[in-house]
């Protein structure tokens, strides 16, 4: 308890009454505009106390005279933005690709769109480019598996392959070796003859085996010549383009136990208007047919 | 009688209790009604506990520090929601313990990086992220690959989870190890494992022991995967 206030020669300003071993302290007023401020923040929350969600009431709680919702908040916001994109993306959403490449300002927006949701969600698989990885497919050549037309790009964005979607693109290519359709010597043939569907074939080697075994176990899916069909997703085998490689170990190890690339379905995560978006800027990229 | 303050500030015991009832009054408030308010976990369908894989992955999440450069929450925000999906709930998280919200992105955000890439891809990636995402910094992880996975005492994990709460029935935690090896195995029967764990992702180790690379992508494969939005309305989850 202070027990001796005093008033300070020096200062003049009162003493705070307590001494420490001959030490006394000044007893310095806040200043008057710092009390009035804090005694304003204090009004200020109460009034933050009425006006948002507060005071937990048992199972409930006090949600306050403005209603505030912090996710109301941001999907009021997601609202608005896609307000603002809204009329081009919306007419994106109902016209069909035929329409939209007539508009050229509508083609400018889904193009702009497409980049930017290709970014984010194709990039990581085909490349910044779509120019593809292994064993991730390019999307600026002309070879297709699922065909390169706006629609059937369309589809392969919605849809996937191989994804858990009802309608999803789906084939298995048979393990010719690991089931023991073709033995390990008939392979070695078979990789000999598919090395001159695309011209990387060693000079002098006889291919008359090979392309016998070729017509009879590979000609249904990939076609006579090696053409590809798109109807079941058989690649192209007469292409320079090539999913997993073009050396003679790569292909005897895809006919020995064939790998399957997963493509994710992005109806889930994508509106339509967004997907038709990137099938446009995907068909942009040089290979669209 | 004035209070006399000298009493409380002269008596250190009676200062350390008087202070922690002080402090405990703050928590309590802002804690205890978390626990009765009904609407502080959402009420949504589809969120199930981890499978026995996914756990396993999950711990290895948590041993390699995963979280120290992801989160794993999507916040109420515009940008967030536009970049990365639906902000995340209270009730996908209600069965992790402890939870993986993190508070750093040096990476992405991962609560919805489920079925967002191929299995393939995640192998590619955890092995070299470079290869990949050129521009990424992120460490490899190839030893995962080469390490089988240690699930000898998963079923003592679930009946841990059990214990704080995790709905993990007796026939879960009795075929614990029967269900990893099924999500590992494509040619396994996996109507039991889906049964069980709906929306489950197989991760076929081709014959392989299991590694703990297979568990990983197991986990991030479900994550923000379990509950569908169209079961629900924007009216029902506000906040």
């Amino acid at each position: 308890m202070p027990t001796k206030i005093e008033k300070d020669v020096i200062t003049g300003t009162d003493t705070t009454g307590h001494e420490w071993d001959g030490i006394r302290e000044l007893n310095t007023p806040l200043p008057k505009w710092w009390v009035y401020v804090y005694l304003a923040t204090v009004v200020w929350g109460l009034g933050m106390f009425v006006l948002y969600p507060s005071i937990p009431l048992g199972t409930t709680y006090f949600h306050g005279l403005l209603g505030y919702s912090s996710r109301a908040d941001a999907m009021a916001g997601v609202q608005e933005m896609r307000a603002m994109h809204g009329k081009q993306m919306q007419q994106i959403g109902a016209l069909s690709f035929a329409e939209i490449q007539k508009n050229h300002d509508l083609m400018e927006v889904a193009l702009t769109a497409g980049r930017i949701t290709f970014a984010e969600n194709c990039q990581p698989c085909h490349g910044p480019n779509g120019e593809g990885r292994i064993g991730y497919p390019a999307l600026d050549t002309d070879v297709w598996r699922w065909g390169g037309t706006l629609d059937a790009i369309q589809q392969t964005v919605t849809h996937g392959i191989r994804s858990g979607d009802p309608e999803t693109r789906t084939s298995q290519m048979p393990s010719f070796g690991a089931d023991g359709v073709l033995k390990p010597d008939h392979i070695q043939q078979v990789a000999d003859y598919v090395m001159t569907l695309y011209g990387k074939a060693k000079p002098g080697v006889d291919t008359a085996a090979g392309q016998k075994i070729f017509a009879e176990n590979c000609a249904a899916c990939h076609g006579d010549k090696g053409q590809g069909n798109r109807d079941v997703g058989a690649p192209p085998l007469a292409s320079r383009v090539h999913l997993y490689g073009d050396a003679r170990e790569t292909v005897v190890a895809q006919v020995t136990k064939p790998r399957h690339g997963v493509m994710p379905n992005w109806n889930q995560r994508l509106t339509p208007a967004t997907i038709k978006a990137v099938a446009l800027y995907v068909h942009s990229l040089g290979g669209g047919e | 009688m004035q209070f006399r303050h000298e009493f409380l500030e002269k008596n250190a015991i009676l200062l350390l209790v008087a202070s922690l009832l002080t402090v405990a009054v703050g928590g309590l408030v802002e804690i205890v009604p978390q626990f009765f308010i009904e609407n502080t976990i959402e009420p949504v369908k589809g969120v199930r506990p981890y499978t026995p894989l996914e756990l396993a992955g999950r711990n290895i999440y948590i041993r390699e520090g995963c979280y120290l450069c992801h989160s794993q929450q999507i916040r109420a925000l515009r940008d967030e929601v536009e970049r990365y999906g639906h902000y995340s709930l209270a009730a996908e998280s209600m069965y992790d313990h402890p939870f993986q919200w993190g508070s750093k992105r040096i990476g992405p955000d991962l609560a919805r990086v489920g079925g967002k890439y191929s299995n393939d891809w995640h192998f590619a990636h955890l092995r070299h992220p470079q290869a990949v995402v050129p521009e990424s910094i992120m460490p490899r992880y190839a030893f995962l690959e080469e390490t089988p996975l240690d699930y000898a005492r998963i079923a003592a994990d679930l009946r841990t989870d059990r214990a704080v709460g995790v709905p993990y029935t007796k026939e879960d935690i009795a075929n614990a190890t029967a269900d990893i090896e099924a999500q590992t195995n494509a040619d396994a029967n996996h109507d039991a494992l889906l049964k069980r764990y709906p929306k489950a992702v197989i991760v076929p180790s081709n014959g392989r022991t299991i590694s703990e690379m297979d568990a990983l992508v197991a986990y991030l494969q479900v994550l923000g995967t379990m509950v569908n939005f169209a079961d629900t309305s924007e009216e029902q989850l506000r906040r």
